[in-house]
This record gives structure tokens, C-alpha cells and sequence, in this order.
């Protein structure tokens, strides 16, 4: 099975800058392995929702809005695919990424062809 | 003497089902293809007589319609040109035995990936053989509405691939605490009068006690069950509520209590001290002349530290009481933050009225009475407010009520 693991920080951001330097560390030595956890393919990296621009179109007009398509604490706050045997070992790996530990969460969706 | 169509069919729907999801891999094409099983021998078997070994030949005639389905289908891709990628084709061996894959169903349906409903709805069509419009009706919700549950979370078993397994060690006690809230749930529903589901629970509570026999949990909860089951003839009299203290115990079902308190030693004997061998082990003593209130007392509070659940301490308030009398259970009572609970209330309302403070008594009855919409509760507190109405008339002292 192939999974879309998407990353929302929410308070994350704060409460990891607010620890030690050890447990920094230990947070993006976390990232790390998740990286470089056997069929993970790791997202590109995605700046702050901060700076999102967000494009509609209506009525053949291009209408953009400062931030994300959501609220700022709504936002995706990165992603990755992982290929999994089935959702309980996704779930496994969902929950080794630090900000599910520091307030935030990862949603896990199965990818799917379409056409 | 041979069982019953229906009976058969009942006990080995969940067999088939899960053998089938097993060899298919595929939750829809095995319950359609169990459906059709079904469904031909209900026509066959009056006629030709039952088969000697009925789930064989259920499940082999499954198979064989399963197989052909997926035949057909690819015949039909393959002339319409179309890619075929699945190649999910059974083995076409002839076999008598299958395994027991009920363990393995029984935990898809109870994946903690599927909303609570679901999971209930889910196990009571699969592993209980409940067909959709009994669900619905038994949780008082559309047919409609129920069917699109259960299509939805077949939908998403296949989608967000929730594994059709045991789960292995490190989670198996996490996902069977899932599996036993939810026989739980669905036997607390029954235990509000709908028994169909009360019976159901049990059926499934026994079934994962043949499953698991090791676990004191699996066994705690069907001890619990049993237990309280047994009191169901005598909790209701021409649709009033009656309370533990005043039924009927010649009517208790005496071979039940026996059948609860077997299991519960075997728990117990296996070392089981949680949530549900507690439970059982109180419903058990509640069952005796005279009832041990200071042990019951005692396990209340291990259960309480156990759940943190301020419900398990309003319970044990009520066994401090008959130790330690009315006064001592009130100051447990006033430290719960419960106040939208009607059974707070009542019990409070219980309390003070036994302490003769009969105002108090009913202004707590009377806030238990807003809190509830169950017509015989409602009508239980009414008559408790109309006797402290009369008392209040001719104070009668702090006597024990009724």
C-alpha cells in the first residue's frame, strides 16, 4: 500500500523551539530516521503557511489570497510517502514523527489512482 | 435431532465469513458470495437434507461462487480490452477443513481506524450474523442509514488497507481492549431493555472467550455479563424500574449466576485483576445474602484507580454508604464533578432522603429528572418524589427508605 503521510505541526513549532537543546536534537535526529525509514520516499521540504499564497479561479479570473487554503493552524505542515504493508504499520511511522508528540498530527491517506 | 436453518445459519455465518475474507481478501466479494451461499441452501437443504458437515459445504459453495464472479469479471475486462491487475484468484483446492479466521475478522471490524459505530455495526453484521435492518432497528436509526455505515467502513478497510490479522503482540493489548469495548457497548445498550442486543453481547463475548481463552479480560467481560443478565427478569416489573435492593431474587437466573461466576474464577485464576474481571468480580458479590458492601467497597476503589472514572467513584460512594452509613457516602457523593449525570443526582437525591433531609432529597431527584429522557426512569423518580411528598406531610425520621 502507498501513503500520503501528511505532517501538521499546529503547536508543534512553538513547544519544540521552547526545549532543550538536547531534545531539539532528539527531534530532528527523529526526523532523520523517519527519512530514513525503509519505504519512505521523504517530501520536499515545506516553508512556513505563512508565506502561502492561495489561487482560485472564478469566472475565468485568477483570485489570489495571502496564507493557506485553511487556517494557519489548520495548514499542512509537510508530507511524505511512505509504502507500507497495511495501515498499522503506517500508523507505526505516523507515530514516530515528532510533532504528533508535540501537539501536532499526522493524517495518513491511502493513495489511490483515480484514472 | 437437527438444528435449526436459521440456528445453523447463525453460528456459522462469522466462520464462513471470515474464511472467506481470508482465501478472498476481499470484504464485499466474500460477504456477497456468503450472502449466496446462503441463500441456496436455504432453498437446498429442506429439499436434499443438511449436508454432514454444513460449514464446509457453506463455505465451499461461497468459493465457488466468488471464483466465478471474479471469472466473469475478467472474462468481461479482458473482451473490453481493459488491464486486469488482480490477481486475487483463490486456489481451487478441495478442502473440508478451513481455519477459524473469526479472531482475524473480529479485529478489522474493531480497528481503532474505523469511527466507534462502525466498529459496532461492523461486528454485529459480520462476527454476529445480524442482518442490517436488525442493527438499524436495534439502535433505532434508518435502515438506510445503517447500511451506508457498514458500506462506508467496508469502503475504508479496503482503501486505507486495514490488515485482515491478529495483531501482533506489542498492539494485541491495545486493539483487544477496542474488541471488548465495543461487546460492551453493545451489551450496555441492551442492558436499557432492547435484550436482542444484551443476547447478542453474550453470544460474542462467548465466542472470543472459545477464541482467546487466555485472556482474563475476554473472560472478566463475559463473567460481567452473565452476571448482570441474570438479574434482567427481575429489573423491570410491568415496565417500572426496579432497584437491585428490592427485586425478586428467587427469580434471578441461578444457572446464569453459576455460568458468570465459573468464568470469573477462571479469570481470576488467570491472573486477571483489570477493568472488566473487577466488574464481574462486584457483580458477582452483589448476587450474595448478604451482600459484602465493605469488599465491594474495596473493589470500587481499585477499579476507580484503575479508569480514573468518576463514575466508579459514585459507585463506590453508594457501597461506603451501606458500610459506613448515608453520611459517609454523601461526602464521596460532594467530591465528584458530575453535575450533568442524573445518576449523581439520584443517588444523592437516595442519600439524603435516608439522612430524613427530605427537601434537599428532592430538589436532587427533581434536577435527576431533568437529566433523564428514559420513560421508566422518569416515572422511578417520580414515585420516589411523590412518597417523599407524602413523607414531607408526616416526617417519618431518618429511618432506611425502602
Amino acid at each position: 500500500m502507498k501513503y500520503v503521510m501528511l505532517v501538521y505541526q499546529a503547536a508543534a513549532m512553538e513547544r519544540q523551539a521552547a526545549l532543550t537543546d538536547e531534545e531539539q536534537k532528539r527531534v530532528r535526529a527523529d526526523y532523520q530516521g523517519i527519512n530514513e525509514t525503509p519505504g519512505v520516499t521523504p517530501g520536499v521540504p515545506m516553508g512556513l503557511p505563512e508565506n502561502a499564497t492561495t489561487v482560485r479561479v472564478e469566472g475565468g479570473r485568477t483570485l489570489t489570497t495571502d496564507g493557506p487554503f485553511v487556517g494557519m493552524k489548520e495548514a499542512v505542515g509537510g508530507w511524505f510517502i511512505l509504502e507500507a504493508d497495511d495501515l498499522d504499520a503506517a500508523i507505526e511511522v505516523a507515530a514516530r514523527v515528532p510533532a504528533a508528540r508535540y501537539g501536532g498530527a499526522v493524517e495518513i491517506r491511502p493513495s489511490e489512482v483515480y484514472w | 435431532m437437527v438444528a435449526p436453518l436459521d440456528q445453523v445459519f447463525r453460528q456459522e455465518w462469522g466462520r464462513v465469513l471470515a474464511t472467506l475474507i481470508g482465501v478472498l481478501g476481499d470484504f464485499d466479494l466474500a460477504e456477497d458470495a456468503a450472502q449466496e451461499a446462503f441463500a441456496i441452501a436455504a432453498a437446498a437443504w429442506p429439499r436434499d437434507g443438511t449436508p454432514s458437515n454444513p460449514r464446509a459445504w457453506l463455505t465451499r459453495t461461497a468459493r465457488n461462487r466468488a471464483t466465478d464472479r471474479i471469472r466473469r469479471e475478467r472474462a468481461l475486462a479482458t473482451k473490453f480490452g481493459l488491464l486486469v491487475a488482480d490477481d486475487r484468484a483463490p486456489a481451487p483446492i478441495e478442502v473440508t477443513t478451513f481455519p477459524d479466521e473469526r479472531l482475524e475478522l473480529v479485529f478489522t471490524c474493531c480497528h481503532p481506524a474505523l469511527a466507534l459505530d462502525a466498529q459496532v455495526a461492523l461486528t454485529l453484521r459480520s462476527l454476529g450474523g445480524l442482518r442490517t435492518d436488525e442493527i438499524a432497528r436495534a439502535f433505532l436509526v434508518p435502515e438506510r442509514t445503517m447500511a451506508q455505515r457498514l458500506v462506508r467502513a467496508k469502503r475504508k478497510i479496503k482503501a486505507a488497507g486495514i490488515p485482515f490479522r491478529v495483531p501482533p503482540a506489542h498492539l494485541l493489548r491495545e486493539r483487544l481492549d477496542a474488541v471488548l469495548a465495543v461487546v460492551y457497548l453493545i451489551y450496555n445498550e441492551g442492558y436499557g431493555g432492547r435484550d436482542e442486543l444484551a443476547a447478542e453481547a453474550i453470544w460474542l463475548g462467548r465466542a472470543l472467550v472459545e477464541l482467546l481463552p487466555d485472556q482474563p479480560e475476554v473472560r472478566g467481560l463475559l463473567a460481567m455479563m452473565l452476571l448482570h443478565d441474570s438479574r434482567r427478569e427481575t429489573r423491570f416489573s410491568d415496565g417500572e424500574l426496579v432497584l437491585l435492593e428490592d427485586q425478586d431474587r428467587s427469580r434471578w437466573d441461578a444457572e446464569q449466576i453459576a455460568a458468570g461466576r465459573a468464568e470469573l474464577d477462571r479469570a481470576l485464576a488467570l491472573g486477571g485483576r483489570g477493568p472488566y474481571v473487577l466488574q464481574a468480580a462486584i457483580a458477582s458479590l452483589h448476587a450474595e445474602v448478604p451482600c459484602d458492601w465493605a469488599q465491594i467497597a474495596l473493589l470500587y476503589g481499585e477499579l476507580g484507580r484503575l479508569t480514573g472514572s468518576p463514575v466508579v467513584e459514585l459507585n463506590r460512594a453508594i457501597a461506603v454508604a451501606e458500610v459506613d452509613g448515608p453520611e459517609a457516602g454523601l461526602r464521596v457523593v460532594d467530591q465528584l464533578g458530575l453535575d450533568d449525570f442524573r445518576y449523581l443526582h439520584s443517588t444523592r437525591a437516595q442519600l439524603l432522603r435516608r439522612l430524613g433531609r427530605v427537601e434537599e432529597a428532592r430538589a436532587a431527584y427533581r434536577r435527576a429528572r431533568q437529566l433523564t429522557d428514559d420513560g421508566a426512569e422518569r416515572r422511578f423518580l417520580d414515585r420516589r418524589l411523590r412518597e417523599l411528598a407524602l413523607s414531607a406531610a408526616a416526617p417519618a425520621g431518618a429511618g432506611r427508605g425502602s
